[in-house]
């Protein structure tokens, strides 16, 4: 069982908000079109994205995601982060790309039987 | 035959959208626009026009003009407002709007309360519906669904940085006939027209996409019109009336 805190270590991700760090990732999704986590995302996901705009934290929230990692360097905005820490929701950042931060955290979660 | 300058300001959530304040009620959006010298307004909410009728009904006879209008999201998440010059036509537009957004409901635990209210800001009914959704269309079906039902095609905010044709899009896509572009608050005029170049041939207009009170008529644009209608509108997107605007607010 892979924990939302062992991803954020693992990786290296620069903690935003931290939310509940304690919940399982029991996979993860990728997707920038945030209509799409809402039709094809699963409890539990943790999610990848260049998305930074407030309507991802209501994504994380309707779908259950364990967490939210924005790549490419960007930053939450503002607005997002306060709506964030009154959800519980973690938001992590990294610098890397969503292509690479997707092949460390594949490796990660396969090594973890997820 | 004489122009008149009209000041639009064509982009205004009310509490119908779920990122809207909830204090921006057709009334009070209303008497603020008309405080900060507004001649014409559209209320535009998120794939939903349920509060349009009352704003329209409440401008009669107050010396604004009320376009009803919707902010449609297109699956590829690109938001274009369509203008109406009418309650039928909105009416019949929400219908297939709603006909291609996915089901979901509204999550109480959002808080984010979608109010269909009347002219005493009383609350009739909570839309249940999730508007910040996408719809199933594609932006080139948006659009003909649009022109299809009578109404003009506005690409939102263009300069931003998500949710709007050029984010989603990179460009704009060709064949799309969009009826005009608008630049947001957020970018000035010299910068709009340093970037969007390549677009001088549409007709630009700024708004505030207010979302709170206090951003109503924090842009806008001046028309130079006949009358303030949606027909006299129409005719501006296409080149045959005047529009301007800078960065700061239009007297």
């Amino acid at each position: 069982m892979l924990k939302v805190t062992d991803i954020a270590g693992g990786l290296g991700l620069d903690i935003r908000v931290s939310g509940d760090m304690h919940r399982e990732a029991a996979g993860c999704y990728i997707s920038d079109l945030l209509s799409d986590v809402m039709a094809h995302g699963k409890e539990g996901d943790i999610w990848i994205t260049l998305q930074t705009h407030p309507n991802i934290v209501a994504v994380a929230v309707i779908k259950g995601l364990s967490g939210i990692i924005i790549t490419n360097g960007r930053s939450p905005e503002p607005d997002t982060v306060r709506k964030a820490e009154s959800e519980n929701i973690t938001i992590l950042t990294t610098n890397r790309t969503t292509f690479e931060t997707a092949g460390l955290l594949y490796n990660m979660l396969m090594a973890h039987g997820s | 035959m004489s122009y008149k300058r009209f000041i639009a300001d064509l982009h205004i959530h009310t509490c119908l959208s779920p990122c809207a304040e909830l204090d921006m009620t057709p009334r009070r959006i209303i008497a603020t626009a008309l405080k900060r010298g507004v001649d014409i307004i559209a209320v535009s909410d998120h794939n939903s026009a349920e509060n349009a009728e009352i704003a329209v009904r409440i401008a009669e006879d107050r010396g604004i003009t009320v376009l009803p209008a919707m902010e449609i999201t297109s699956y590829e998440e690109a938001h274009v407002v369509a203008l109406f010059d009418t309650i039928e036509k909105i009416a019949a537009f929400q219908e297939v709007v709603y006909k291609n957004l996915p089901d979901g409901a509204n999550d109480e635990r959002l808080r984010a309360y979608q109010l269909v209210v009347n002219e005493k800001d009383e609350i009739l009914s909570f839309n249940k519906r999730l508007l910040f959704n996408a719809t199933l269309f594609s932006l080139k079906d948006l659009v003909d669904a649009i022109h299809s039902h009578g109404g003009l095609a506005v690409a939102s905010h263009i300069d931003r940085e998500f949710f709007s044709v050029i984010s989603q899009f990179g460009f704009i896509p060709e064949g799309i006939q969009f009826d005009a572009l608008e630049i947001s608050y957020n970018t000035k005029r010299a910068k709009a027209d340093a970037m969007f170049g390549a677009y001088r041939s549409s007709s630009w207009i700024t708004s505030s996409d207010a979302h709170h009170l206090d951003d109503i008529g924090r842009r806008t644009t001046a028309f130079f019109l006949e009358e303030a209608s949606f027909e006299e509108i129409a005719r501006a997107f296409k080149g045959e009336r005047r529009i301007e605007w800078s960065d700061g607010v239009m007297e």
